[in-house]
């Protein structure tokens, strides 16, 4: 329910395969750089409305009541998603614009986007 | 959206915090942890800084970054260490001994944190030069624990693989954990072979930075920043504090002043002749020259202390011209009697060039002993063919440098040879 006038709220969520070889402490230096410049970039303009990383481990539950519980996220999958952050944008072009200075996707990151459901009003 | 709209505090990094904390950390770990355990600590070390960069771009960085990597490393190291003895029956010693020093190193406050720091680096400086390895896996050791390098960083520098890297330190490893090398100071009988060992290792670590070489200009200067501080750590204890230590320093300030000269804005090597001494650093050439000073306090003239002299003569001269030639290869000729290498009698030979002219600068190339061995050597042609073009022959200068570049690998070596030969045509 965009329209021009109204910011919506985009979820940017942040997958990652745990695959690779490991970067060198010089280059770890370089990357949390980027990421932490690309935030602040963000929060300059205005766009960012929040974020964190999440843990890797995590708890799935299933079926009625949560009868199953397993260690998660899930163990299978081959990414996991490592953390989120929220921005404010326009529309989804915008946020897929902002979502393309994600510097994790030079390195195999993917970044899905998400705008949150809001309660029409009425 | 109950999230509060604020980015995490951006807090400036120190230059190379990753790479310095995994020096530190690796050093402080291996300590308690015992030498065969180092593969240990540089893992917990690495996952430590894999955590940070994961973590600190959403959390900001934490108020004391040090502090959080270490105790980030010790939980991993636990955890490890647990599942192993729980889940493979592995070691379950180990577990007890990660577990006592983590605890007991946890509560030391943060002046006794750098002191025990500043002391665990120097015992790993030790391990790492220990006499039984190879000198390159000295080196290759040192950059690895005690300067936070990556394999490809180290194999980068040295011109090698990473593979070949990898292996080189896997040997290293497994010789100290064979030999159950202590993470401990020499003895006094011991001291002085060892401390010798340490600061040829250093000297090398900077030679290798400072070689007008290929690849990453950024990384070598590196190299040599690292080759000082580690010498620094060295000198700042009464065990390394010996006159030829501070003599490395000297020596290694007085050059490492002079980088920013060395090339062109296009990246070709110039000649000392050719540089702008503004461009030298004068705060350093200061620094070396209080090293200087400060080793001039034994009886004895060590290499160090004779080529530091030379670096200084050259960094104390207003202008080429007015430099003091004649106390150059006064050093040169000391220097020859202690290290009799054609490659210093190559140096020297410039030097007399400079001091009594072309034709006596050809005179000593042509004298020196063991000549043969610089055959294959670029610069010793290169040299050869500019002091054949000052005595006025530029056939002779021609060939000469026609023999340097089918020598010369590298690019900017090569640039300042076809420089040369276009003078010769000239």
């Amino acid at each position: 329910m965009t329209n021009q006038n109204q910011k919506s709220q985009f979820l940017l969520l942040f997958r990652h395969s745990q695959e690779g070889p490991d970067p060198t402490p010089a280059e770890m230096e370089q990357i949390m750089g980027r990421w932490m410049a690309w935030m602040k970039g963000l929060g300059a303009k205005g766009h960012f409305a929040g974020a964190n990383r999440l843990q890797e481990t995590g708890k799935v539950l299933r079926g009625p009541g949560g009868k199953s519980v397993t260690d998660g996220p899930f163990a299978e999958a081959k990414e996991i998603i490592g953390g989120y952050v929220m921005v404010t944008a326009a529309n989804y072009a915008q946020a897929v614009e902002l979502a393309r200075g994600c510097p994790g996707l030079d390195m195999g990151t993917i970044v899905e986007v998400r705008e949150v459901e809001l309660l029409p009003e009425m | 959206m109950s999230l509060a709209p604020h980015s995490p505090a951006v807090v400036p990094l120190v230059d190379h915090l990753f790479r310095r904390e995994a020096g530190r950390l690796v050093a402080i770990l291996t300590r308690h942890f015992g030498v065969e355990h180092l593969q240990l600590a540089e893992d917990v070390v690495q996952d430590a800084l894999v955590k940070a960069m994961e973590t600190w771009p959403f959390t900001g960085v934490p108020r004391n970054p040090s502090a959080w990597l270490l105790q980030t490393a010790k939980n991993r190291a636990l955890d490890q260490t647990r599942r192993d003895a729980l889940w493979r029956g592995k070691q379950p010693e180990l577990s007890l001994l990660v577990e006592d020093c983590l605890h007991s190193a946890l509560t030391v406050s943060p002046p006794q944190f750098e002191d025990e720091i500043r002391d665990s680096q120097l015992r790993m400086i030790f391990v790492c030069c220990h006499p039984g390895l190879p000198a390159a896996a000295q080196v290759a050791l040192t950059l690895k624990t005690l300067c936070g390098f990556g394999e490809r960083e180290i194999a980068a520098a040295f011109l090698t693989s990473e593979a070949a890297m990898t292996k080189r330190l896997m040997r290293a490893r497994q010789f100290l954990r064979e030999q159950a090398i202590a993470v401990e100071l020499p003895v006094a009988a011991d001291l002085v072979p060892r401390v010798d060992r340490v600061l040829q290792a250093i000297y090398l670590l900077f030679s290798e930075g400072y070689k007008a070489s290929q690849g990453d200009k950024l990384l070598r200067a590196d190299l040599c920043a690292e080759a000082i501080r580690l010498a620094e750590l060295l000198t700042m204890h009464p065990l390394g504090d010996r006159p030829e230590s501070h003599a490395l320093l000297a020596l290694m300030h007085l050059n490492a002043a002079r980088l920013p000269a060395r090339v062109d804005d296009g990246g070709s090597l110039l000649l000392l002749a050719e540089q702008d001494r503004a461009l030298w650093n004068q705060a350093q050439i200061k620094q070396g020259m209080r090293c200087l000073e400060a080793s001039g306090s034994g009886a004895e003239m060590s290499r160090y202390h004779l080529e530091a002299g030379i670096a200084a003569c050259h960094c104390l001269a207003p202008s080429f011209a007015a430099t003091e030639w004649a106390q150059i290869v006064m050093l040169y000729d000391r220097l020859l009697g202690k290290d009799g290498s054609p490659i210093v009698a190559l140096n020297r030979a410039v030097a007399v060039a400079q001091l009594a002219g072309p034709r006596a600068g050809l005179a000593a190339l042509n004298g020196i002993k063991g000549r043969g061995a610089l055959k294959n050597y670029y610069l010793y042609h290169a040299v050869a063919g500019q002091l054949e073009l000052e005595a006025g022959d530029p056939v002779r200068a021609t060939d000469c440098f026609r023999q340097a570049l089918t020598r010369a690998t590298l690019p900017a070596e090569r640039a300042l040879l076809e420089k040369r030969l276009a003078q010769c045509r000239g």
